[in-house]
């Protein structure tokens, strides 16, 4: 029997309601009395010197209240990078400046030039247009390796090139490396390209600053997935205000996908702006500035090889990669091709040995950083394809190789530094297996043929690393900050539950969940349970959401925070019973004390906890309210295997999904109706990213698809119907839940499957195709086809 | 700046605005109808979307102006008189039909349409007609299903699962 309430149920998500009925408060909503508007010139050139900008003529247009440009911002800091790399040869990484405003040179299409605030947004955006910036154009870098060659144009002229780092992991494993390959029975080699995508979160980004004069606070309510992290880098690191004079407000926000963990200018620059001229100042995106200055994702281009042995057991692994991380770097952006990518190489096999080296190389682009999955996407979409063509190489079973290589004992330490706590990589194929009826394929593809098609199934496995936190791991691992979270539980003297957690949902629906999990341990109904997050004023600091972290970290933190209010309760129920505290009960709601009839309902006890006449004030404090901090000892370890089956047309090259099919472990689950929609919505960004999905520049660094016209989002009609399955469940073994993260999942597992089943029926269609980069639009595919007949 | 009235939601609202004032800019500031949302600047997404007498409209590709009088409604104007959810509402709560709810209005709207043109509507036709509407999040798979089932029926499995 499902359950109905608790761990385990499918409870409907309370912010539904307001979210149906037009009540949500996102950013865009906030009106702040007073408010002026800003709006940004933005670069139209990839590369430029600035000789000048003339603001004359737009600070005479009406509504105007000023026009500022970098002058304005001397003495403030730059934007800062959170995670520091260290280069092969030991120096750390090359880390550029990144102001507000360009100051000097314009580094990217879309680099923010000048800011007027005025009256009305559009008196803002009038002026912004009369403004006259004198830009010399440079020649720019947009290929990496064009950009790392000798006499390229630099990006920024006081680094010594365009290379960012140079990382080689596991150093100590290279030689060795080489010589497993160098001796190998066999060697597949892949070159691909893991093509650049725009998050976009149907939400465009958003600011608004305000300042109180009375207490000199000032405030953001901004787009955020991490409003403590924002307040930590923008009030120690960019404008110097102490953190209780500085309140980050992230309310209800329209999806993430990671691009907004990151720290922005916009948000600096309207916190610094209602401080100058004493106005709540706002900015809002519009979706072709979103293109141009959200960060990017993806965008690599690695070689990797996969040697095998006589009798096809992995022996070595060895990547090639050049991360491009856009002009500047984004908060996080180091991390991602080196950290979340490096460390996943080994997937859920039992290859010995792993080297991969990192070129993070700057452009004239749009800063990249973590996109759903970050890193893992690129580690696994590499890593299944090379086994895909070695098993076609090979004439061999594509499931038999990955199944004969299955990491098969737990725990499990791979040459990658991670060692992953539980798993079960067959459980989760075979359950794959019988979801997608791979014994009717045959025929399925039969008609397919009799059709005029071209029908292709492709399998492959996944593991991520989630649950982002160990902070001293991190710590080492250069990470600038520490990756714990936390709540506070406070419980009011009627018995009602505020939970204020540092994690924060922006479409994950935790309002639910978690006052599920919270609601569960004590026994009493969901409904009694509040969840408090996004805003710095009234929760404890944690480090927001992202990296299939919430439930895992802040969960878990929640968890801890209501054992201690779990125990103080029962210490208050013995006084009140006398009886001892070992011998109390707490079950639906109700304390008992074992062998006896004696019972008292929970709230019974909370409101002695406030009203505390009769109570062991010698021994406990009144009230109740307790906060936890969780750090855990290791990343969690969703595995799983997805399939895709695809006809494609001859005649167009279109692609066609008939079926897509994820059997997911992650370990315990809360609420399975939320889980199944984190993979929906990861599938259908992995497809997304397989066959529509493309961010293009030209050679001259102009965005391409900077609009819905260019860019292909997924639309309804280019989406099957889902299969997921997530029975297969292998408890983490070191957070109290024993969850593991299902929100990246879907982005990560799909894109393999996709391009193996496209290949796949290329193949039977007798058409040697061994690899097609993506997006595999119909045009690449029908080319590829046609290219080699 | 003139006033513009308009019937939203059933009742007679006027505010001023501009030539060049969005209808969906009218209902946000203007009317602090937040509900309404923009997500694009190309009339691409349909987060906007809202009904001008019966019509399903893209509130960002219409000026005000130019619609003076008309009867609009919006997802506010969605709910049953009693304040409980709409059928439709009511099937995208049951259905997990939305995540970070910004694309929600938006396709609440267009599936109301849909179901008063097409009131039993295959899968495939659910999907072809919010080919206006782009969440990001759900993947359209539980929107798919919720629109279904408040026209009454279930969604078919996919053909090749295994029963
Ligand atoms: S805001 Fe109207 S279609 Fe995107
Ligand atoms: S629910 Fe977030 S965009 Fe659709």
């Amino acid at each position: 029997m499902p359950k109905d309430h608790g761990i385990g149920a499918s409870s409907k998500r309370r912010e539904d309601a307001r979210f149906l009925t037009g009540k949500g408060r996102y950013t865009d909503d906030i009106n702040v009395a007073g408010q002026a508007h800003v709006a940004f010139l933005r670069s139209d050139v990839a590369h430029g010197r600035i000789n000048g900008i003339d603001t004359s003529a737009a600070e005479g247009m009406p509504g105007v209240l000023r026009v500022f440009t970098a002058k304005d911002f001397e003495g403030v800091g730059g934007l800062p990078c959170g995670w520091q790399i260290t280069s092969i040869d030991g120096n750390p990484m090359q880390e550029p400046k990144h102001p507000i405003l360009a100051d000097g040179k314009v580094r990217h299409v879309g680099d923010p030039i000048a800011a007027v605030v005025a009256e009305t947004a559009a008196q803002a955006r009038d002026a912004a247009e009369a403004i006259v910036p004198d830009i010399e154009t440079l020649p720019a870098v947009i290929d990496m390796k064009a950009a790392l060659a000798e006499g390229a144009p630099k990006v920024h002229d006081d680094l010594t090139s365009n290379l960012c780092y140079d990382w080689g992991f596991v150093q100590e494993n290279k030689e060795a490396v080489d010589k497993a390959v160098a001796e190998a029975a066999h060697v597949t080699t892949l070159e691909l390209v893991n093509n650049r995508l725009v998050a976009n979160p149907m939400e465009p980004r958003v600011a608004v600053g305000d300042y109180a004069l009375h207490s000199d606070e000032s405030t953001l309510y901004t787009t955020s997935q991490n409003p403590h992290v924002i307040r930590l880098l923008m009030g120690a690191f960019v404008l110097g205000i102490p953190e209780h004079k500085l309140r980050v407000v992230a309310p209800d926000v329209g999806g993430g996908f990671g691009t907004k963990i990151f720290h922005y200018a916009e948000e600096a620059f309207c916190t610094f702006a209602a401080k100058e001229l004493q106005r709540p100042v706002k900015w809002t995106s519009t979706r072709s500035e979103a293109f141009m200055s959200d960060a990017h994702g993806r965008d690599h281009v690695t070689k990797i090889e996969l040697a095998l042995d006589a009798d096809n057991n992995f022996t070595a692994i060895r990547c090639q990669t050049y991360a491009n991380m856009g002009a500047y770097l984004s908060t996080f952006a180091p991390s991602v091709p080196t950290w979340l990518h490096g460390t996943l190489l080994a997937g859920n096999y039992k290859t010995p040995l792993i080297y991969t080296n990192v070129k993070a190389v700057f452009t004239n682009t749009v800063p990249v950083d973590a996109y759903r999955g970050a890193g893992r996407p690129e580690a696994t979409f590499q890593l299944e394809r090379v086994i895909d063509m070695a098993a076609r190489e090979l004439g061999v079973d594509p499931v038999a190789l990955r199944r004969q290589n299955f990491i098969t004992e737990f725990p499990y330490a791979t040459p990658v530094a991670v060692e992953y706590d539980t798993g079960d990589y067959e459980g989760t194929m075979t359950k794959l297996l019988a979801m997608i009826d791979r014994d009717g394929f045959a025929e399925r593809r039969r008609q397919s043929e009799a059709n005029g098609k071209l029908r292709g199934l492709g399998i492959n496995c996944y593991i991520e690393a989630c649950g982002i936190a160990p902070s001293q791991l991190v710590g080492q691992l250069g990470a600038r900050a520490g990756l714990y979270e936390s709540a506070t539980v406070r419980v009011n003297a009627t018995g009602g539950l505020v939970v204020m957690t540092g994690s924060h949902s922006h479409g994950q629906g935790h309002e639910t969940s978690f006052a599920q999990v919270v609601a569960d341990m004590i026994g009493i109904d969901e409904g009694q349970v509040e969840i408090v997050h996004g805003d710095t004023a009234n929760t404890p600091m944690g480090m927001g959401t992202y990296g299939s972290r919430s439930l895992a970290v802040g969960g878990s933190a929640m968890v801890r925070a209501t054992e201690k209010i779990i125990a103080k309760a029962k210490k208050i129920a013995s006084h009140l019973m006398e009886a001892s505290a070992d011998d109390i009960e707490l079950k639906d709601g109700k304390f008992t004390v074992a062998g006896t009839d004696k019972e008292l309902a929970w709230g019974d006890v909370t409101l002695a906890a406030y009203v505390p006449h009769n109570y062991p004030l010698d021994e406990i404090e009144p009230g109740l309210e307790e906060t936890a901090f969780y750090d855990p000892n290791n990343f969690t370890y969703p595995a799983g295997a997805y399939a895709c089956e695809v006809e494609v047309d001859p005649e167009t090259g279109k692609v066609d999904i008939l079926a897509m099919a994820a059997a997911d472990d992650f370990g315990n689950v809360v609420n399975p109706m939320i889980v199944e929609g984190q993979v929906h919505g990861g599938l259908a960004q992995g497809i997304g990213q397989a066959l529509l999905e493309n961010c293009a520049y030209d050679a001259d660094g102009q965005l391409l698809s900077a609009s819905y016209m260019d860019y292909a989002m997924p639309r309804a009609h280019d989406m099957p119907m889902f299969q997921v399955d997530h029975s297969s469940q292998t408890p983490c073994t070191h957070n109290p839940l024993g969850v593991k993260g299902c929100g990246e999942a879907g982005a990560i597992g799909s894109p393999p499957s996709v391009v193996n089943a496209v290949i796949d029926a290329l193949q039977s269609g007798g058409h040697d195709v061994r690899h097609i980069d993506m997006p595999l639009t119909p045009a690449r595919v029908w080319s590829a086809m046609n290219a080699a007949k | 700046m003139e006033n513009v009235t308009l019937t939203v939601n059933g009742k007679e609202r006027s505010a001023p605005a501009e030539g060049r004032t969005l209808l969906v800019e009218f209902l946000r500031e203007g009317l602090r109808l937040t509900g309404t949302h923009v997500g694009c600047d190309t009339s691409q997404c349909g987060a906007c979307l809202v009904h001008v007498d019966g019509e399903p409209v893209k509130a960002c590709s219409v000026l005000v102006q130019d619609i003076a009088g008309a009867e609009v409604t919006t997802i506010e104007g969605m709910a049953n008189a009693d304040g409980s959810l709409g059928t439709i509402q009511a099937a995208f709560r049951e259905h997990h039909g939305l995540q970070c709810g910004f694309c929600t209005p938006g396709m609440v709207m267009a599936a109301a349409s849909l179901l008063k043109e097409n009131p039993k509507p295959t899968e495939a036709e659910v999907r072809h007609y919010l080919e206006g509407n782009i969440c990001r999040c759900t993947g359209y798979h539980n929107i798919v299903k919720a629109v279904m089932a408040a026209s009454g029926q279930d969604v078919a499995p996919p053909a090749v699962a295994a029963e």
